[in-house]
């Protein structure tokens, strides 16, 4: 038992951090701010040279042949990188759509709507895609974007997830069955958990950052302990995430050693928790300037609220952790 | 990252297992928790029992007279432990836990063979003079003096959060021999015989009703400066190689005893219809996940602590974490209670569930003690924040 990052580990997530500096610095992803396309086919494609979407994915498919501990470390840093554009949607489509492995085609994903025309349905990055799943119940099916009813919608919530609504979401042809659908919620709670985990540690880093440059009173706000605990608080609730994320990834790779689903969905469920609550306090700690456009602590939460509607729901998370306890 | 043990770990595990089996159907009934001698019986029985079968000191070293047992291994024997319902370490926890690792690497040749094996033999237990009326959190503050006497120290103070002094044949004590003002470096680490005149005790009553702790008095009690452990004024040092000893597996117990709670409270919310309440599943789905990912966090503090060979800060993370995690499972125990909850005991009668009343009510005064004990929430969130991230001293 060695529950550390190993060395392969570790390298993955030095070589996806590297990448991201490099190809995906902050300034550059939010010179995107609002508008239709955020990530350009050249930045998608770096993305795929890399494995980020065919990771998983048998060697004899075209994929890495990596486990899911593997794609936690690594979507772990894209989150802290803020990387755009439907990452998760396009890495549980490798092997399921044509083109989604190796970054020809961005696939986007949508729960299917459970009352019919109860609410509108909300489609991210719908300009970019080349595929949609539609995440039923007990089924997967693909539809073509291209033929959808979409009304791009003015302002989204979070500046870099564009934003499209079809008031009515044809069924699709099935790509999936039930297990199918199983675990792509399985696996979304996993890995957008560790993006999630990824926006929480960048939000860590940022207020403490804040803490220790702003002073008041004559010292940074940092030493004042109301401040310190805030921050005290943001770590505890990553790290604890972090280690939900890390747990459910080895077990689906490992699955002797626990319940897999358990796991995944109690690691959705805090990693939306620690993201939520990290990125409300760092606007905290960071004053009237955490309210600011140009501060870009709203846009770590902003984020998580997008990948929060990505997973299933806390309730219903915390729901099927209940029943498998 | 490897959740799976290897065939080593898993061997120890099997034998563990099987010897827990066959020997705990041999214990001794447990005496009530206010009779203190028999209490010392029965823990250091147990005590007895491991040391014969060489489970005694599981991490200590093999030179300390120890098993000298992995991280991993040591993660195993608590898993084990809590699983086969064992006896906690009780009255032996200073002695085991503290005073011992201390002597093994800071006591004389002399000091190591005269305390080391009667500790793990179960034959002499110890308890802890560290804080003071005036020391909490701020234990480099103590004010307990030691006049040097010839070949003696005159020790007179007080302490407080004495437990098992009545039962306890030595003191691990911490006392001041420099200057009034001179902070953590005039204090000096003293093994205090409980049998010496000038010693009186008063228990204190806890807001549970019970006495597990109380007041030591020191009125001119002489200590012989042979068993002083390590240099005069160099205590404070000493005190904080203790915690060199620690391998991420502090807590561990209590949060796969959390599990077993959490279930049951799951199995009687079941039987009484709470569980049709969606609120009261969530409830249960929550806690349950933040029980999972601290032993997913307890095992990777433990693999830390097997590569670098010293405990790691993520220890404050975890324990923070647990306390207060273990005072909500506590509320919703009191909460599925209902007004069973404002009696403390057992109801005659009463359906019983795999939790009882009493456990229910007695867990949740207890919950209250966990985030004060063995360092406030405030202090490890202090910890955290100018240890972990950096954050200037306030």
């Amino acid at each position: 038992m060695d529950f550390e990052l190993s060395e392969d580990e570790v390298a993955l997530a030095d070589g996806m951090r590297r990448l991201c500096a490099g190809r995906f610095p902050l300034d550059r992803i939010r010179a995107a701010e609002g508008e239709r396309v955020v990530i350009d086919p050249s930045g998608w494609s770096e993305l795929a040279d890399a494995g980020v979407f065919s990771l998983r994915l048998a060697e004899d498919a075209g994929g890495l042949g990596l486990g899911t501990a593997a794609a936690a470390v690594v979507f772990e840093e894209l989150g802290r990188a803020l990387v755009p554009g439907p990452i998760l949607a396009s890495h549980l489509a490798a092997g399921l759509v044509e083109g989604a492995a190796d970054g020809k085609v961005m696939v986007g994903a949508v729960h299917k709507p459970r009352a019919h025309g109860a609410a509108p349905v909300v489609i991210e990055h719908l300009g970019s895609l080349g595929a949609l799943v539609v995440v039923g119940d007990d089924a997967l099916a693909l539809l073509d974007p291209a033929a959808l009813d979409a009304v791009a919608v003015d302002r989204s919530l979070d500046p870099l997830t564009p934003l499209w609504r079809v008031d009515h979401l044809p069924a699709g042809d099935a790509v999936g069955g039930p297990d199918d659908a199983a675990r792509w919620r399985r696996d979304a709670s996993v890995l957008g958990g560790a993006l999630l985990v990824g926006l929480a540690a960048a939000t860590v880093d940022l207020a403490v950052a804040y803490a220790k440059e702003r002073r008041q009173f004559g010292k940074p706000i940092g030493s004042f302990q109301a401040v310190k605990h805030l921050c005290a608080d943001m770590l505890v609730r990553s790290e604890v995430a972090r280690a939900a994320v890390h747990a459910a990834a080895v077990t689906i790779d490992q699955p002797d050693v626990g319940d897999a689903l358990r796991a995944a969905a109690g690691a959705g469920l805090l990693a939306v928790e620690a993201a939520m609550a990290n990125g409300k306090t760092c606007i905290q700690v960071h004053g009237g300037m955490g309210f600011t456009w140009e501060v870009p602590a709203h846009l770590y939460l902003m984020r998580a609220r997008v990948l929060a509607d990505e997973l299933e729901g806390s309730d219903t998370l915390a729901e099927l952790v209940a029943e498998r306890y | 990252m490897d959740l799976r043990y290897s065939e080593s770990e898993e061997s120890f595990r099997s034998g563990l297992r099987e010897w827990l089996a066959e020997v705990l159907a041999k214990l001794p009934p447990k005496p009530s928790h206010l009779d203190w001698p028999g209490r010392r019986a029965y823990d250091t029985t147990w005590q007895r029992m491991l040391f014969d079968a060489g489970y005694a000191g599981i991490d200590w070293p093999v030179e300390g007279g120890g098993r000298g047992a992995s991280p991993v291994e040591q993660l195993i024997y608590l898993e084990e432990l809590e699983r086969a319902h064992a006896p906690y370490v009780g009255v032996n926890f200073v002695g085991l836990l503290h005073a011992g690792p201390t002597v093994i690497v800071e006591g004389t040749p002399e000091q190591r063979a005269r305390f080391l094996p009667p500790i793990l033999r179960g034959d002499e237990v110890w308890c802890q003079g560290f804080s003071e009326p005036g020391a909490g959190s701020d234990l480099a503050s103590l004010r307990t003096r030691a006049e040097r006497d010839g070949d003696e120290y005159v020790v007179t103070g007080q302490k407080i959060w004495t437990s098992h002094a009545e039962v306890a044949d030595f003191c691990e004590l911490l006392v001041r021999t420099g200057p009034e003002d001179s902070r953590h470096r005039g204090i000096t680490w003293l093994i205090l015989p409980m049998d010496r005149p000038g010693i009186d005790f008063r228990p204190l009553r806890t807001i549970a009703g019970s006495t597990e702790f109380g007041e030591l008095f020191l009125d001119g009690v002489r200590v012989p400066v042979a068993n002083r452990l390590g240099d005069e004024n160099d205590g404070w040092r000493v005190t904080m190689t203790t915690l060199s000893f620690e391998r991420g597996t502090a807590f561990v117990g209590e949060v796969l005893q959390s599990m077993e709670l959490l279930r049951g409270l799951r199995a009687i919310a079941q039987s009484t219809g709470a569980w049709d309440e969606a609120s009261v599943r969530r409830r249960v789905g929550h806690l349950g996940a933040e029980l999972d990912a601290l032993w997913a966090l307890a095992r990777r503090n433990v693999s830390q602590a097997a590569r670098t060979g010293v405990p790691g800060i993520g220890g404050s993370v975890y324990k923070l974490a647990l306390s207060e995690l273990r005072q909500r499972i506590a509320d919703l125990g009191m909460d599925l209670a209902g007004s069973a909850g404002l009696v403390f005991g057992d109801i005659p009668g009463a359906r019983n569930g795999p939790v009882g009343n009493l456990e229910i009510v007695s867990t949740w005064v207890h919950s209250f003690s966990r985030t004060i004990a063995a360092g406030t929430s405030q202090i490890q969130r202090n910890i955290i924040a100018e240890r972990i991230l950096g954050l200037p001293k306030g």
